[in-house]
This record gives structure tokens, C-alpha cells and sequence, in this order.
């Protein structure tokens, strides 16, 4: 049993260690993507062959606030030389932050062929091994991608409020200062996109990076797990749960925990977040 | 009197030079390769909370000292090893804006991160990225202030 199966996860193969992916390097069915908090990490080495995502100029629609659509995704599907037998594998820094984000998106249209290197960069650089400056290239495909679906893993904003009125399951991600709403008040700081600060009603507040390792980023045992979500916030596999941030990058890395290491069939990520919800005209906020 | 420092000018104009967003990365990269963390005559670990960058997620921390000429001196930490763009941004801002005329340091806008490093940042980078340049400006700020409170300016 790999160390991996041995955490007690749900889904234990959605999850690669960073052994296994240095033994596909060359393996044509693998597609590695880097994605990062910092837009210049890419830039100084990655591992041999991987392509990066780039939230900001990948994933959105560069205009309106939302996801890019069916034709967007398919470009960068092309682009980045996957076809849908294509077993992509996220990493990327800050414990696989931006990895996870990416992951979720993906997921959107369906493209199901995808795992996370656990630990991301750090635990491949911490394990000694190579990166490398040359920029890789793949033969564009053909993908075909289906309309995205934002109904099963994504929440809007009526639906939040919704999800609220009736006492549904919430986790608030970000830091306590930014839950308690005192950050926004803080002098000298930057402004954090809101009006308004304090979380939503009924809503839990665990730490997104409380799920990894502060070490090496590779994700606490499902035992851990479980008492941190279960134990301290109160949830049940059974529950359907919104997770939300400032925009749903950080709560996308929730949402892959609690639905892909311990198996919760409901759960949303709420991405329009406290950037969203702290401008909202009337919608209760609690501090 | 406040207008661009003269050094923070001409890295801007050299950033202006290289708009193909690849290539500019790479300035970038090498420019971070010029870091130099604080020296332990003005601090040594663990860095104390009032120097954290506030919602930098390289965690940054930012020092001032005062020079003889009346100018500030910036320093800097990046604890977190990956925290390239944090690096480069306070080699950009140590060497164009140390010694510099507080006025000048401390009319420097947030957004001069746009210019350094194009539109396409993240919210959260950008948090990160202003709060540098505004712990900065914050520093000539405050003494500014303390010298006209004492008649000095």
C-alpha cells in the first residue's frame, strides 16, 4: 500500500505522489500543468514538460466575471496538447492553492481525467528533484468540451442566500482576521474588494491551509481531516456544503477535500465569495 | 516636487521596453536574483509582526533606516522561497526608492505594481504587491510627518 492509500482517503487516486510523477515524465497520456500563486515561479524551472494554467489569463472570461466557456476551454485543452484521454495532473505553489482552482475548473466541463500531485512544488523540490527552463510544446488536439456545468460543484449567489435562510452547511476559509471582518478596518491596508466585512451567517470558519502539512504541503491523513471538518466544524459526509473565500480560489481547495479525500457528494464551491457577498446590498452579515 | 524617483523611472522605462509578457517575466526573474535580505543590524528572525507586509502571502516583511542625508534606506524579507514576484518587486523598489526624496517615496503609487508587472495579477498577489509598496510609502509618510511636527521640514 502506497503512502498515500494509506491515509484513509475516499478517493485515494485522485491524488499522485511525486514518485509516480517523476516515473511518467514521458508517458504521452500524462499531461502535467503547473499553476501558481506567484506568476513568476513558472518562469525560474518546472518539471520537465509541464505546462502552465494561468488563472488570470486561462481560466476567466476577460471581460465579464466569470469562467471562460465551452469554446475557451476547448482552446486551452488544444493548446496545452490534451485530448480527452488526457490524465492531467495539477501541481503548483502555496500548497497546491491555485492547483486545486485550476482542478475545479476543469471539472466544470467535465474533464474528469485529473489528480493533484501531492505536496506540489514544494515537495518536489524539498525531495531534490530537477526542474527545467525549456518551455514545452504538444501538438495541438481536437478536444471537444461539453457546455460547463455549474450546477453540481458551483454556487451562485441566490442560491448562497438560499442555502443560508434554511441553516444550510457553510465553511468560511479565509484567515479568522478576514472571517471577524477586522482586516477590513485594519490602517495601511490594502482594500480587499469589499464594503463590508464579517462572514456569512452560519458559517464555519476553518483555515483552508489547515488541511496540509506546513512542511512539505502534502495533505493531512483522512483521520486529520476528519477531526478538523467533523469534529471541530460539525459537518457530516451527508451534508450539502457551500465553501466560500474572497473569489473561490482558496474554497476550491476545500471543496476538493472534503469532496475528493473524504467522499462529500455535496458541495459547492461559492466563488463569487466576500468579494461578492461583502457588496451585496442587504444580505445579512454576521461579525 | 513629487514626481517618479529618477531610479524607479528608468526601471519602469526599461520594463516598458520589453511589453512580450515572456521576456518581461525573465527581466523579472533576473531582477529577483538581486535580492538581498535585510542585514541583522536591523533585524533578525523571528522578524518582528509589525514589519509583515499585510496580506502578502510571500510573507514580506519591510524595514526603513533613516540615512544621514535625511533620505530613507528600504529593507526587505521573503520568507516564503517561492515568493519570486515578492522578490523582484522589493529589489525594484530598494534600489529605486532608497535614498530617494521622501516626497517623492512617499507619492509612489500602489499601483505601480501594474506597471511592473501587467494587469494579469491575481487579487490576491496584487493585496500582497500593494501592501510592499504602501508599508513603504508609509515609512516616509510617518517621517515626514514627525519633521513637520518638529518645524524640520
Amino acid at each position: 500500500m502506497s503512502d498515500i492509500e494509506s491515509r484513509g482517503y475516499v478517493h485515494p487516486d485522485v491524488l499522485v505522489s511525486t514518485d509516480w510523477v517523476a516515473g511518467h515524465l514521458d508517458d504521452p497520456k500524462i499531461r502535467l500543468v503547473e499553476s501558481n500563486e506567484d506568476p513568476l515561479l513558472y518562469g525560474t524551472g518546472h518539471i520537465a514538460g509541464a505546462v502552465e494554467v494561468d488563472w488570470t489569463r486561462d481560466l476567466n472570461d476577460p471581460v465579464r466575471r466569470d469562467y471562460l466557456g465551452r469554446d475557451g476551454f476547448e482552446a486551452l485543452m488544444r493548446r496545452i496538447g490534451v485530448d480527452k484521454d488526457t490524465t492531467v495532473v495539477f501541481y503548483g505553489d502555496r500548497n497546491n492553492w491555485w492547483a486545486t482552482y485550476a482542478f475545479w475548473v476543469f471539472q466544470l466541463f467535465g474533464h474528469d481525467k485529473a489528480k493533484i500531485m501531492d505536496g506540489g512544488r514544494i515537495k518536489w523540490t524539498k525531495d531534490g528533484r530537477q526542474l527545467t527552463r525549456e518551455a514545452p510544446s504538444y501538438p495541438p488536439t481536437d478536444y471537444r468540451a461539453p457546455e460547463r456545468d455549474d450546477k453540481k460543484i458551483r454556487a451562485f449567489r441566490d442560491q448562497v442566500l438560499d442555502h443560508q435562510k434554511s441553516k444550510g452547511r457553510m465553511i468560511d476559509v479565509r484567515s479568522p482576521q478576514e472571517y471577524s471582518g477586522e482586516r477590513l478596518h485594519m490602517p495601511e491596508y490594502p482594500n480587499e474588494g469589499a464594503l463590508r466585512g464579517g462572514h456569512i451567517p452560519g458559517a464555519a470558519n476553518v483555515p483552508w491551509a489547515r488541511a496540509v502539512n506546513p512542511d512539505d504541503g502534502t495533505f493531512k491523513p483522512a483521520q486529520d481531516l476528519k477531526a478538523i471538518y467533523e469534529g471541530e466544524a460539525r459537518l457530516e459526509p451527508k451534508d450539502d456544503v457551500v465553501v466560500y473565500c474572497r473569489i473561490g480560489e482558496r474554497s476550491s481547495h476545500t471543496w476538493f477535500v472534503l469532496t475528493h479525500l473524504l467522499g462529500y457528494k455535496h458541495v459547492r464551491n461559492y466563488d463569487g465569495s466576500w468579494t461578492e457577498w461583502g457588496n451585496l446590498v442587504g444580505v445579512p452579515i454576521e461579525r | 516636487m513629487p514626481e517618479v524617483p529618477e531610479k524607479l523611472q528608468e526601471t519602469l522605462e526599461l520594463l516598458d521596453l520589453v511589453p512580450d509578457r515572456t521576456e518581461r517575466i525573465q527581466l523579472l526573474i533576473d531582477l529577483s536574483g538581486r535580492f538581498t535580505e535585510v542585514p541583522p543590524r536591523i533585524a533578525r528572525r523571528p522578524f518582528p509582526e509589525e514589519h509583515r507586509v499585510p496580506a502578502c502571502e510571500s510573507e514580506a516583511f519591510v524595514w526603513s533606516e533613516e540615512r544621514p542625508d535625511g533620505a530613507l534606506d528600504f529593507h526587505f524579507a521573503v520568507e516564503n522561497p517561492q515568493g519570486i514576484s515578492a522578490r523582484s518587486l522589493a529589489v525594484i523598489l530598494d534600489e529605486g526608492l532608497s535614498g530617494a526624496p521622501l516626497e517623492q517615496v512617499a507619492a509612489v503609487p500602489q499601483d505601480l505594481i501594474y506597471q511592473v508587472f501587467g494587469n494579469e495579477l491575481s487579487m490576491g498577489k496584487s493585496m500582497g504587491l500593494m501592501g510592499m509598496v504602501s508599508m513603504v510609502t508609509a515609512a516616509a509618510r510617518k517621517l515626514l510627518a514627525q519633521r513637520r511636527a518638529q518645524g524640520q521640514a
